[in-house]
């Protein structure tokens, strides 16, 4: 459907704006739809179209509802492809159109721009498209409930990706390795007179070498040489599946890695949309009429109710805050050695590099990144952020302080991996035995076990032999295990 | 208006019902938004399943918030932390809503059934379903009536004359397609007597009795609206029971001992009467504040109980309200005596913030 004349009128006058303001997007294609097609679209995750499966109905269901009974409704919603799709709700008035199109200007330009983009596939539509039309062949073929039931077992692993390979498509096989095997060599000794052999080449010395040979050779015969994080890759690769599981398989990790970068950019995205769409709407689009529900619908987006983190409202802050920065010097060595308070204060060298620098930084930056460079004590401070813990005695979350590291290294530990454990394939022979072991990296927080158990199962129903995790329970380590009916824990 | 999404969201709903995936009822979490009901929170139920996968414990995960608050403020904890969405997510904002009682009322039902019902007796209650009862001449091809169709065919050749008996080839044209039709029809189901028993001595008081009245409303609202046809009788007891009209039974105020037996006496007597068990579901919510006059008397109630209401009734609901006087005894007493009856349920309702949740003990589903 074409856009309504005022509609588009409003979208020209946005696109320019954003333009001159150095912007650089693709092109944007706006559907105006109903609020059922709207939760529709927000529950296929922003695609028209998306593979059968009832999780996406358990979100319509929930989205439906929390908009039917008014306690929450979408705002805006892009997908990143080219060029970008982003949906208006017909029932908004204009000014919250104009809104969203300004935002979704911000967005489409992050999602161009930004290097942990530059890999995924911006033909994705035509791609969900694809694999719905393949997952519906399986099923009329297999029959719904064995391809269901499958894509479920998938399903729960789909965040064992390697957030790394973002840089490499995620298509794409890995290159085999094609290393030459070494020889069995004896151990090399440094030459040396008889007389002095056995000075240079002590026989401790000899024997470490050779223990580091005999090692090596071991190493490259296990399987996967290195640890894998991307479990979903190595089971599709190795597990031993139907052609079809195979390929359900690849569809779930592709769509993974597709979402991976949005996960991974979700304050600094969002930051950078409502910084751009304050800017272009206050400084030249709102008229007189619109400012008092602009305001009021702006106080909605960036409220921050007690104890709640809006990752909106912090990302527009600190981009504010880098741009002030940038603008009055505050920034390299002179600056960071200044601890006079009062200099700090009114420190402003005229430097006015803050909107060269905010470029760069939505080139360069991810969430983990992007907080911990631009984070400081005096932004903590200012937007009263605090570290919550659950506190054993009371059996509740509590706010626990306002140290500035403690917030960062919450917030630094709630990015990695994008808040899921890290988590990665050991050894696809264990034991000799073709079972599958996986390691938890163990940062300091425990899996949840019935939830670890579960998974397990899943895992096994997929390899078909057991599969055990390393992890630590406390200061334990833990060995989990399942065979697909039973489980141990040792 | 059909949507895409329709068959994922049937899908869903079918799981969650416990139709299809039984084994995935088990992920079936109960998740609530908060809704505003004549100024009180409410909570509309939106079931989610959350399918396994490696996450952190919950309890020694934090997180980081930001407003106000002293060290040792507690904060809510399913709403914290940086989103786990993606970054092309809705925006969402948050508002509270005022829901209407018919829409309560919906809401629950959704949640609650009346638990083990048989389908019993002539007259019934009302439940939908769908039948293929008729014929038409349009349909899809998987619903063609292949018998009706060869019928019309013989028919129309027999009658055009093309038919020749020593070669009976009938080839049906488009005229002829006749498919199966579906109709939605009222299935009667069963019939089902609900009684509400209440205590009403000088030990309840007024902010008890205000409980049950709650409680007793919105049971009696919400099977009003999801089954209809019901037979509904009400009993209040002190010392003696007697049984009153719906008006009386919600505004009544007496005084006195308490004689529980005087009320399951009156109760099986009304059951012996007039309700044959193999023709009626008998479901009972009794609510007491369990302060029983002398074990006496909790003996001869609790006899009655075994011997001749709980082999005929589908559920007999047991609501104890925390009183100031009471000992509460009538609730430990029944739970030792009927450890393990299935069709004996009790809830502890402590004060009017746990009437949604006793609702729920009393009619939750996949009990």
């Amino acid at each position: 459907m074409s856009l309504p004349l005022e509609l588009a009128a409003a979208r020209d006058e946005i696109r320019e704006v954003a333009r001159g303001l150095g912007l650089d997007f693709f092109e944007v294609v706006y559907e105006v739809v109903t609020w059922e097609e709207m939760n529709q679209v927000a529950a296929y995750g922003g695609f028209p179209v998306r593979y059968p499966h009832w999780r996406f109905g358990m979100e319509f269901e929930r989205l439906a509802k929390s908009h039917a009974y008014g306690l929450s409704k979408i705002y805006e919603l892009v997908i990143n492809n080219n060029p970008s799709i982003a949906y208006l709700q017909e029932s908004n008035e204009l000014v919250d159109q104009k809104l969203v199109m300004a935002h979704v200007y911000g967005h489409s330009d992050f999602f161009k721009n930004n290097v942990f983009f530059a890999h995924t596939n911006r033909r994705m539509v035509d791609a969900m498209a694809q694999h719905a039309a393949q997952v519906r062949r399986h099923m009329d073929r297999q029959g719904q409930d064995r391809v269901e039931a499958f894509l479920d077992l998938a399903l729960s692993l789909e965040h064992l990706i390697d957030p790394h390979r973002v840089f490499l498509e995620a298509r794409t096989a890995p290159i085999p390795v094609t290393e030459e095997e070494p020889v069995d060599s004896p151990v090399q000794r440094i030459r040396a007179k008889e007389y002095l052999d056995s000075f240079v080449n002590p026989p401790e010395f000899l024997e470490e070498q050779r223990r580091k040979l005999a090692e090596d050779k071991l190493r490259r015969r296990r399987f996967p040489e290195r640890p894998e994080r991307d479990v979903l890759l190595f089971l599709a690769q190795h597990a031993a599946l139907d052609r079809w599981q195979r390929e359900l398989l690849e569809i779930v990790r592709e769509e993974a890695y597709y979402f991976l970068p949005q996960m991974q950019t979700k304050i600094a995205n969002e930051g950078w949309a409502s910084f751009w769409h304050s800017k272009i709407m206050t400084e030249r689009i709102l008229d007189d009429s619109e400012v008092v529900d602009y305001a009021d619908h702006s106080a909605g987006v960036f409220a921050m109710p007690p104890g709640q983190f809006n990752p909106y409202k912090v990302g527009l802050e600190l981009w504010r805050d880098i741009e002030r920065r940038w603008d009055r010097g505050q920034f390299g060595k002179d600056w960071e050695e200044c601890d006079d308070y009062e200099r700090r204060m009114a420190w402003d060298t005229k430097a006015m590099r803050g909107r060269e620098k905010i470029f760069e930084v939505r080139r360069m930056y991810n969430d983990l990144t992007f907080i911990d460079t631009f984070l400081t004590p005096d932004f903590c401070d200012r937007s009263r952020l605090f570290v919550y813990k659950y506190n054993e005695r009371t059996r509740r979350l509590e706010i626990s302080d306002r140290e500035f590291l403690h917030i960062k290294e919450q917030l630094l530990f709630q990015l990695t991996n994008a808040g899921h454990p890290v988590i990665s394939v050991e050894d696809g022979n264990y034991e000799n035995r073709g079972e599958l072991l996986l390691t938890h990296d163990h940062q300091g927080v425990d899996l949840d076990l019935q939830y670890a158990r579960d998974t397990l199962q899943n895992l096994a129903k997929i390899w078909g032999r057991p599969c055990h995790v390393v992890t630590r329970s406390g200061d334990k380590e833990r060995l989990l295990s399942h065979d697909g009916t039973e489980f141990r824990e040792r | 208006m059909s949507l895409r999404i329709d068959r994922d969201h049937n899908r869903f709903r079918e799981i969650v019902k416990g139709r299809i995936k039984k084994d995935f009822r088990r992920y079936v979490s109960k998740g609530e938004m908060v809704g505003r009901q004549n100024g009180k929170l409410i909570s509309i139920p939106v079931p989610q399943i959350d399918l396994p996968r490696f996450k952190y414990g919950k309890n020694q995960a934090g997180g980081v918030g930001q407003g106000a608050g002293e060290a040792g403020d507690a904060v809510d904890p399913d709403k914290a932390g940086p989103g786990q969405g993606a970054g092309d997510q809705p925006g969402q904002h948050m508002v509270e809503v005022d829901v209407t009682l018919e829409e309560l009322a919906a809401m629950l039902g959704e949640e609650l059934e009346l638990p083990n019902i048989q389908p019993k007796g002539a007259r019934s209650i009302q439940d939908r379903k769908d039948r293929y009862t008729g014929v038409r001449p349009t349909g899809p091809e998987s619903l063609r009536h292949l018998h009706r169709t060869f019928r019309r065919a013989l028919k129309r050749q027999i009658s055009s004359g093309v038919y020749d008996p020593d070669n009976p080839v009938i080839i049906p044209i488009r005229d002829d397609m006749r498919y199966r039709a579906r109709r939605t029809s009222p299935d009667p189901r069963a019939d089902a007597v609900v009684f509400y028993l209440m205590d009403v001595s000088g030990s309840m008081g007024d902010e008890q009795k205000e409980i049950v009245r709650i409680e007793t409303f919105w049971i009696d609202a919400w099977l009003r609206h999801q089954y209809g046809d019901l037979d509904i009788r009400y009993i209040v007891h002190d010392a003696a029971a007697r049984e009153v009209d719906r008006e009386t039974f919600f505004h009544l105020r007496e005084s006195g001992g308490t004689k529980i037996s005087s009320a399951y006496t009156l109760l099986d007597r009304i059951l012996t009467e007039e309700y044959n068990p193999a023709d009626w579901n008998v479901y009972a919510f009794h609510f007491s504040d369990g302060d029983n006059w002398g074990s006496g008397d909790t003996e001869v109630s609790l006899r009655l109980l075994s011997d001749s209401i709980l082999p005929i009734s589908n559920q007999f609901a047991y609501g104890q309200v925390e009183s100031p006087y009471g000992s509460g005894q009538f609730l430990k007493d029944l739970r030792s005596y009927f450890k393990g009856a299935d069709n004996l349920v009790t809830s502890h309702i402590p004060d009017k913030d746990h009437i949604y949740d006793s609702i729920k003990e009393f009619l939750g589903k996949g009990r």
